[in-house]
């Protein structure tokens, strides 16, 4: 399956990323209205240190160790895709204190969200890697492990 | 065509029928559930109290499930003995359900230790069951004055679930902290001052001498009055049928890496479960759901015949009152890494060269990287921990690192 890889290499830090995540994730037509003046709160997220930085979102792991741990099921993988029920989940942030990559974080009031490729929002594909200027960010198949 | 069956209906049954399937579609499957009810989410009981979730979002798995799965449901049953070596098990109607491998996913009960006149308490609850929490919906009022004995997990978590909804809740505990299995002094100190900013009563280092009736007189002289008592003093695995079948039993059942008992062809999965602790290498009950899971699944790999092993267990609490949040793991041994403020605390526990352990309040943020060290005794000198220690961050792995967790499938 397709999933999103990032190029450490090619990574500006622009932050770009996390803008073009948090737009497409809002629903909204106008990215002014949906981000300008307001605390964004994007599905994936720069790290680094020195001169190193890079783009952080869900790894949709094989054995997601999030969706064993979700008290509420709201978890699950469904084609690959770890994505979560927010009309199930209760924000007990369990998911938090188990994912590796420190890839899940609530939304605005409390409730988690995460990478779900933007497959089912407007993009139709991750706006993360189609707004990264530089193409640090890339969304290929690299082989499954089985 | 394989038999199985499944003492208890909650996550790790639901997780032992995913992973007998995962390896054979045919077998029977059968359950045996006590309970009235399909597998739900019983962690959620107290956010039911608050309001947060309903009956139909705490199903664990879709209504679908056992059908999709091609499981028998045998409700309101209960098993009373395991006939080891006629590979039956005895069901409370007389019944007798053959089997070629079998999982105990029994759970654990509430343990009610003897208090004087506790008989003469007309409105008693337990909390650990969505039947216990319906049943405390209905008695509490706007003018019930609660009292919770036990400022543990289940405990706090009843009173965040009651608060707001009646009059007046207290807790008591012997321990002179809440939380005392998870939390030291200064970060339980830390909670039970948020907690009782939002109302809730302690009474710790304190227990019950006698009830009468209403009323509750403690050791220490106190006198509470009640409308509603809440027992949440503890848990105890449910180990009998395996304890009565000879097996192997310590303060839980005890199972190898693949999850068989000393019975062979008997698992066990869950909150039954003593199991080692990773990280401080001890045989420990750790009655947390993503062990169920983890085990349950484990166990029906390999009733399938499946190898997969479960051996990554350690104690691990994420635990939020009125939006402060406690996310704790492991052990809390050898040096400590400090930083708080206010309202907010870390603590990293490092010992031989392995995080161990920690305590996070108000600091939830990628606090996953901290216990994925954990769980995989990641040797702190192929990371800069001076820079985890700070931030939890995937920075603080070497390059190479960097490129297996980022770089393909994991």
């Amino acid at each position: 399956m397709k999933r999103v890889y990032v190029k450490e290499e090619w990574c500006l830090g622009c932050h770009l990323c996390e803008y073009n995540c948090a737009f497409a994730n809002s629903g909204l037509s106008d990215m002014a209205l949906a981000l300008k003046g307001k605390p964004i709160y994007p599905r994936i997220h720069i790290e680094g240190r020195d001169r190193i930085t890079y783009a952080v979102s869900c790894r949709h792991c094989e054995n997601p160790i999030c969706v064993d741990s979700c008290i509420a099921g709201a978890l699950s993988r469904e084609d690959g895709v770890i994505r979560v029920d927010q009309n199930k989940c209760v924000g007990c942030l369990t998911c938090m204190l188990v994912c590796p990559y420190g890839a899940l974080a609530p939304n605005e009031n409390g409730v988690m969200q995460k990478c779900e490729l933007c497959l089912r929002n407007a993009c139709g594909e991750p706006a993360c890697v189609q707004g990264c200027p530089n193409g640090a960010i890339v969304y290929e198949e690299r082989g499954e492990t089985v | 065509m394989k038999r199985y069956v499944i003492i208890g209906n909650g996550a790790a049954a639901a997780a032992c029928i995913e992973g007998i399937r995962s390896r054979d579609a045919e077998g029977e499957i059968t359950v045996v559930s006590e309970e009235e009810r399909e597998v739900y989410c019983r962690p959620l009981i107290s956010y039911y109290l608050q309001g947060k979730t309903d009956e139909e979002r705490m199903r664990y798995r879709d209504a679908d499930f056992y059908r999709r799965m091609g499981c028998r449901v045998l409700f309101g049953r209960r098993a009373v003995r395991l006939l080891k070596d006629r590979r039956e098990a005895e069901l409370d109607d007389g019944a007798l359900l053959p089997f070629d491998a079998l999982c105990l996913a029994t759970g654990s009960s509430p343990f009610v230790p003897p208090m004087e006149g506790l008989d003469t308490v007309p409105r008693r609850f337990s909390f650990m069951t969505l039947d216990d929490a319906a049943a405390l919906d209905r008695a509490v009022g706007p003018e019930s004055r609660v009292l919770i004995i036990g400022a543990g997990l289940i405990g706090l978590k009843c009173a965040e679930g009651l608060s707001g909804r009646a009059a007046e809740i207290t807790v008591c505990d012997l321990a002179d902290r809440v939380l005392s299995s998870i939390l030291d002094a200064e970060c339980a100190a830390m909670m039970q001052r948020h907690l009782e900013k939002h109302g809730i009563r302690f009474l710790l280092s304190d227990s019950v001498g006698r009830f009468e009736g209403g009323t509750s007189v403690m050791k220490s002289g106190a006198s509470v009055s009640f409308d509603v008592l809440v027992l949440a003093v503890g848990v105890r695995p449910n180990v009998s049928l395996l304890k009565e079948a000879g097996g192997d039993v310590g303060r839980g059942i005890r199972t190898g890496p693949h999850m068989e008992t000393s019975v062979p062809g008997i698992y066990a999965a869950g909150d039954c479960v003593e199991a080692e602790d990773v990280s401080s290498g001890q045989p420990k009950v750790m009655a947390i759901l993503p062990n169920a899971v983890m085990q349950g699944r484990t166990a029906g790999s390999c009733m399938a015949g499946g190898d997969e092993v479960f051996d990554r267990g350690i104690p691990m609490n994420s635990i939020g009152f009125f939006g402060l949040h406690a996310m704790t793991a492991g052990a809390y041994e050898g040096d400590m890494y400090e930083e708080k403020t206010e309202d907010s605390l870390k603590r990293l526990f490092s010992k031989n060269g392995l995080l161990k352990g920690f305590i996070l309040i108000g600091r939830e943020e990628r606090a996953g990287i901290y216990t994925s060290l954990i769980r995989e005794r990641t040797p702190l000198a192929s990371i800069d921990f001076e820079l985890m220690k700070k931030t939890a961050t995937t920075a603080a792995f070497s390059a190479d690192a960097r490129v297996k967790k980022f770089g393909g499938v994991v």
